[in-house]
């Protein structure tokens, strides 16, 4: 529950220890993988249309995903491709669900904003706002009961911060002692409302620590100080105490594919976009001589290799066959909803 | 055979469910300490405990959305919802997150719990606390419905949904908690979705579900002292729908009276009759009549609350109405 001053002194002498090199290899692949997504419209794949990139927000994504272990679960919000690619995701299986092809991690159905996981604790990606976030208490009241230490991670927008669902959800989380963490990724905007449109108080933390929850605020350009931040709350969610953690971020892109950001100027995005996370974590590299640019240059060109061969692999998926659209409405040996068609035969039949 | 009451029932279900599976536990508002505001699960937390009984604070969506993130998580929640009226509260969890995620992930995994609730009129609770949603959860593809009459189905069926791959619906009538009737809690449960044929005749088909099968009995022995002979079928769940029992009966009597406490347009009643349109055409001597609760909102008065929804008097009335054109035919 410290302020976010008195930390960063503590962060500082923190970042030497912390191994850069990975943090930055993952924010790069999540960089590469989100540019490549809109690449699925240019090569005339039509699913999907609903895309939201989380560029800018990579530090988030990675710092508090790399802290999450086997067992534990997470929710994400609608621009979730980050944080679901950092914990471990095949990017081919996501970039075939995302472009609703069979291979995908959902077979077609989900897409980008209902992607999930059950491997590795994906509870699901969600289109509606705050809509992801109560199924974390869930998951904390099972594991607790567990008692084998997983924690559930709500993953959120500053947009998530104005819905009712995300306080009902602190409280309990805070009331029941749950390994429950709740973070939001304060990309400043939901979809065209500025944070300062949106509410009064943005010291986001401060509602969090109103629950009693352990909460703080980071700023999300270093990722290293994401990660001692979410090193603190995430630990002690683990031991029981849940947590709050606000990650301050800017929207690089728009709300979504078609949004050319009307509503703010070119000054705001090039202020926002000079608060770039994988470059800063690339110079910090080359200045701490961890790294020659040579060496990242190659990194960064496997990367791009790796994800353009998601576009390839989606290209080359099938779609999901059209009996399949009465799947999974119920379990396996229900029976499938009737098709209006087959119920229209059987109607017009009957002489 | 015991005698018992449907809230009796109810919770010897809860109680049997959760001595047999120690993964089912029940959240909600009231359940525990104070024993559930209709007093269904009073007792089941000096029973169970409070890890297995929880006691929430006043939040339904999160209460449906905790129920959600545990169903998934390996427990059997049966979350608690205190009146059906609250149902719009939690709508985002329980038809866009319940009720799709099995479809939205692919089949990746499904969503195992039960929402029990109470609806109905018969309490003078007025507008918000009387009212019949089922229309709500039935037009949502995903959720299981199951609206039970009798003390044997109140046991039976809850323990089935229990036992469900998907998430069910379990609305309860608030005017039949202290309905003692006999029951066989050892008898085999009756096959999911399986419509009850409660009464057997040749002059007309009723069809109904929760209190309105106690309406439809007592109608039905009133119109055979006429010499009227009424079947009576009682749906017990609406997701599955058993339309093949209701066909069955339809096309051997081609007289239909759809009778439901909900208010009539787009409700259940509106969704049975173009089924039965649809379906037994041929069959059919009148177009079926729905008999539902007025389209206006539920008032406290006893009297306009008793006279927004259909009493046993006027199924009585409606079907010797119905029957009449036979024989003026």
């Amino acid at each position: 529950m410290t302020a976010p001053i008195e930390t960063a002194v503590a962060d500082r002498a923190a970042r030497s220890n912390t191994e850069l090199l990975p943090l930055y290899r993952q924010m790069r692949r999540v960089r590469t993988f989100e540019e490549r997504v809109g690449e699925l419209f240019v090569r005339g794949q039509s699913a999907g249309s609903m895309l939201h990139l989380s560029i800018g927000e990579e530090a988030a994504a990675v710092g508090v995903a790399s802290l999450m272990q086997e067992g534990d679960t997470f929710t994400t919000h609608h621009r979730g491709h980050g944080i679901f690619l950092a914990r471990g995701a095949d990017p081919k299986r996501m970039m075939a669900e995302i472009g609703g092809k069979e291979e995908g991690y959902c077979r077609g159905k989900g897409g980008s904003m209902h992607i999930a996981d059950m491997g590795l604790g994906h509870l699901g990606a969600n289109a509606i706002v705050g809509g992801g976030i109560p199924a974390v208490v869930g998951a904390g009241l099972a594991s607790k009961r567990a008692g084998k230490g997983a924690i559930s991670v709500a993953f959120f927008g500053d947009g998530a911060m104005q819905q009712g669902i995300l306080y009902e959800s602190m409280n309990m989380a805070a009331l029941w002692d749950l390994p429950v963490v709740f973070v939001c990724i304060n990309n400043q905007y939901g979809m065209g409302t500025r944070i300062e449109q949106a509410t009064k108080g943005r010291a986001l933390h401060e509602r969090g620590l109103a629950f009693g929850l352990n909460a703080e605020t980071v700023d999300g350009l270093d990722v290293r100080e994401v990660r001692a931040a979410a090193t603190r709350v995430i630990d002690a969610a683990r031991g029981g105490t849940p947590g709050f953690l606000a990650i301050e971020c800017y929207r690089f892109y728009g709300h979504a594919r078609m949004d050319k950001s009307p509503y703010r100027s070119a000054e705001d995005e090039e202020q926002g976009r000079a608060k770039d996370p994988v470059q800063f974590a690339r110079a910090a590299l080359i200045e701490m001589g961890e790294a020659d640019s040579t060496h990242l240059d190659a990194l960064d060109q496997e990367i791009a290799a790796e994800m353009d061969a998601t576009i390839d692999f989606t290209i080359a998926a099938s779609e999901p066959p059209l009996n399949s659209m009465f799947r999974d409405v119920y379990a396996p040996g229900e029976p499938e909803p009737e098709a209006v068609a087959a119920r229209i035969d059987r109607i017009l039949a009957r002489e | 055979m015991v005698q018992m009451t449907y809230r009796d029932a109810l919770k010897q279900a809860l109680r049997d469910a959760m001595t047999e599976d120690d993964s089912v536990v029940v959240i909600g508002e009231e359940v525990g300490r104070y024993g559930g505001a209709y007093g269904v699960t009073k007792g089941l937390y000096e029973e169970f405990g409070a890890a297995r009984m929880i006691d929430t604070p006043i939040s339904e969506p999160a209460i449906i959305g905790a129920a959600v993130g545990a169903a998934m998580s390996g427990l059997r929640p049966v979350a608690e919802l205190m009146y059906v009226d609250f149902i719009g509260m939690t709508m985002d969890q329980l038809g866009n997150q319940a009720a799709k995620i099995r479809y939205m992930f692919g089949g990746q995994i499904g969503v195992p719990m039960v929402l029990r609730t109470q609806g109905g009129t018969g309490r003078s609770a007025g507008a918000q606390h009387s009212q019949s949603l089922e229309a709500y959860v039935l037009h949502t593809p995903g959720l299981r419905l199951v609206m039970p009459a009798t003390v044997s189905d109140a046991y039976h069926l809850l323990r089935q949904s229990l036992r469900q791959p998907d998430p069910v619906v379990f609305i309860e009538h608030k005017a039949l908690y202290t309905l003692k009737e006999e029951v066989d809690l050892s008898a085999p449960p009756p096959a999911w979705g399986k419509a009850a044929v409660r009464r057997t005749g040749d002059d007309l088909v009723i069809v109904t579900y929760s209190r309105q099968v106690h309406h439809a009995l007592k109608a039905a022995e009133e119109l055979s002292k006429q010499g009227l002979e009424a079947t009576v079928i009682d749906l017990r769940c609406l997701n599955p729908l058993d339309f093949d029992t209701v066909r069955q009966h339809v096309e051997r009597v081609g007289r239909v009276m759809v009778v439901s406490e909900g208010v009539m347009t787009a409700g259940v009643g509106a969704e049975l009759s173009a089924r039965i349109h649809e379906e037994c055409f041929d069959f059919l001597a009148e177009p079926v009549i729905r008999l539902c609760g007025e389209d206006i909102p539920i008032s406290v008065s006893v009297d306009l609350e008793a006279n927004s929804v259909p009493t046993s008097q006027a199924v009585q009335q409606v079907a010797a109405r119905l029957l009449a054109e036979r024989s003026a035919a």
